[in-house]
């Protein structure tokens, strides 16, 4: 019993604050505010986490993403680039560096294809110039350099880039073939 | 010494081991419960890489601060400087001793629990002013002046809602406090004393210089506030000791609005029989545990007051409105609603 009439002083006062809450000093009184921002951020508590863990999960990739460069071949092995320089013109870094020599079968193949990861700037031209789908750009973004020289990208390390990504290139070319 | 008072000695060390050791553990977890829970409201998992979803985070933290040099400034007073963590961090955990956890598990039964803990939460300004003192720097002089101006305006109001308490229960002993709420949820002391519950616990929150009222660190203006010069087991000092102060209100508000350790049953039939087997240390330790996740989530919510607002609320809301409610409480005394 004494708790009802203890409830029904409080209602009063609490009435009397609620029919003056359109001034100010009422609201604050009431805490009105704060009750409000705490009844938005309560929610997001239970919501779904929506962080990615990144070295376990990935962000999705588009099939067009322009990571780390690659040389490709052929299914029989024979290596595309016929080093027409089309790829070293079109360079707006001027990263690329091509060498080219008649080889003993009489095909005009490079010596030396050397890329700066450094001036690259993935801009994509390279794939495009290119007439027989040697150079691609590959969804890898995390390589790093641990040592001075590392950066430049030689043929070898081109190729095998190229041979370890070759299903997925292939997959993304596969996705993007209308419009290419 | 005889035996005898050798064996007294280790049961006085062993209560207080008992009693020390679980706060300094939940100190340690409550660091990563609060990065957790902010971590939620803002839609992310938190620490979950040290341990299994993050369970060893605090051990990996306190081996960085023990592993971490100390530094001091150069022309600061390094006696002051290293004194002041020790000066917070002492306080925080003294004001333990007369912390109620159920009928008679208490270190120090006294008469005058109240007044004591307030005295002990006092002492850790000094702290405060002592480090932003000794640092000789100007934005750990800031904080320091801003926390003392803080911390004696809010005292004030923060008192003077346990007055109410006081009134209410005619004892300044926190068992006889609890023992006096007897009777179920709507019997203890947040229904009566409402406006000063808000009182007590919007000056609580200041009092321990936390968000919104933290303007003592405020990280966005002054660095660090008080503690910028201090590095390793210094910062850690003044950070368990921010911690541990937490802790204590939130047991403060269980013990003294929310019936400490009697369970929200009481009275209720069938639900009190359910519940009998429940012991009231969990209800202490629940009420508690809700009280530090509304810390957290008023920091995850309320932007930090400006400095001059904190003055405002202290001295121009919070002092008023308790003194208007202790008429009343008195009030319900003298007609018999209450005590």
């Amino acid at each position: 019993m004494n708790q009802f009439y203890i409830i029904l002083i409080l209602a009063a006062f609490g009435l009397v604050f609620w029919l003056l809450r359109g001034k100010q000093w009422a609201r604050q009184l009431l805490l009105l505010d704060f009750v409000r921002g705490l009844k938005v951020t309560l929610p997001y508590f239970f919501k779904p986490k929506i962080t990615v863990q990144f070295p376990e999960e990935h962000t999705p990739i588009s099939p067009r993403f322009r990571g780390m460069l690659a040389l490709r071949r052929y299914p029989n092995g024979e290596e595309r680039c016929i080093a027409c320089k089309l790829c070293e013109a079109v360079c707006p870094a001027l990263a690329i560096t091509i060498e080219a020599q008649e080889r003993e079968d009489g095909q005009r193949r490079t010596t030396r294809f050397d890329i700066d990861a450094f001036k690259c700037i993935h801009c994509g031209l390279c794939e495009e110039a290119c007439p027989v789908d040697s150079i691609v750009l590959t969804s890898n973004m995390h390589y790093t350099m641990r040592k001075r020289g590392e950066n430049i990208m030689t043929k070898e390390k081109l190729l095998a880039i190229g041979e370890a990504y070759e299903s997925e290139i292939a997959a993304c070319r596969e996705v993007d073939k209308d419009e290419r | 010494m005889n035996t005898e008072m050798m064996m007294q000695l280790a049961l006085i060390i062993a209560k207080i081991l008992m009693v020390l050791l679980p706060v300094v553990g939940a100190v340690a977890y409550l660091t990563t419960i609060e990065r957790k829970v902010i971590g939620y409201i803002q839609q992310r998992p938190g620490p979950n890489r040290v341990g299994f979803a993050g369970i060893l985070q605090p051990v990996a933290d306190g081996i960085k601060f023990i592993g971490k040099e100390l530094i001091f400034p150069r022309m600061s007073n390094i006696y002051l400087f290293f004194l002041a963590p020790i000066l917070s961090f002492a306080p925080a955990f003294v004001a333990w001793s007369v912390v109620p956890f159920d009928v008679g598990l208490v270190i120090a039964d006294i008469d005058a629990g109240v007044l004591f803990v307030l005295a002990m939460t006092s002492l850790g300004a000094y702290g405060v002013l002592t480090a932003g003192w000794a640092s000789n720097s100007k934005y750990a002089f800031l904080g320091a002046m801003r926390a003392a101006a803080q911390i004696i305006s809010y005292e004030i109001a923060m008192s003077f809602a346990l007055v109410g308490v006081l009134i209410a229960a005619g004892s300044m002993n926190f068992t006889e406090i609890v023992l006096k709420q007897q009777g179920g949820l709507f019997s203890w002391y947040w229904l009566p004393l409402f406006p000063l519950f808000l009182v007590y616990w919007i000056s609580a929150v200041a009092e321990t210089n936390r968000a919104p009222f933290d303007v003592a660190e405020g990280e966005s203006e002054l660095v660090a506030g008080f503690h910028v010069e201090y590095s390793g087991m210094g910062f850690a000092l003044f950070f368990i000791a921010e911690y541990a102060n937490m802790i204590l209100i939130s047991f403060l508000s269980a013990l003294l609005f929310f019936g400490g350790w009697l369970s929200p049953f009481e009275g209720l039939g069938v639900l009190a029989e359910v519940t009998a087997f429940i012991p009231g240390l969990f209800w202490l330790l629940f009420k508690s545990a809700v009280f530090l996740f509304l810390y957290l989530w008023m920091r995850a919510t309320f932007p930090r007051y400006r400095y001059d607002q904190i003055m405002q609320l202290g001295w121009k809301v919070l002092i008023p409105v308790a003194l208007a409610w202790l008429p009343v409480v008195a009030l319900m005394v003298k007609l018999g609603l209450l005590g």
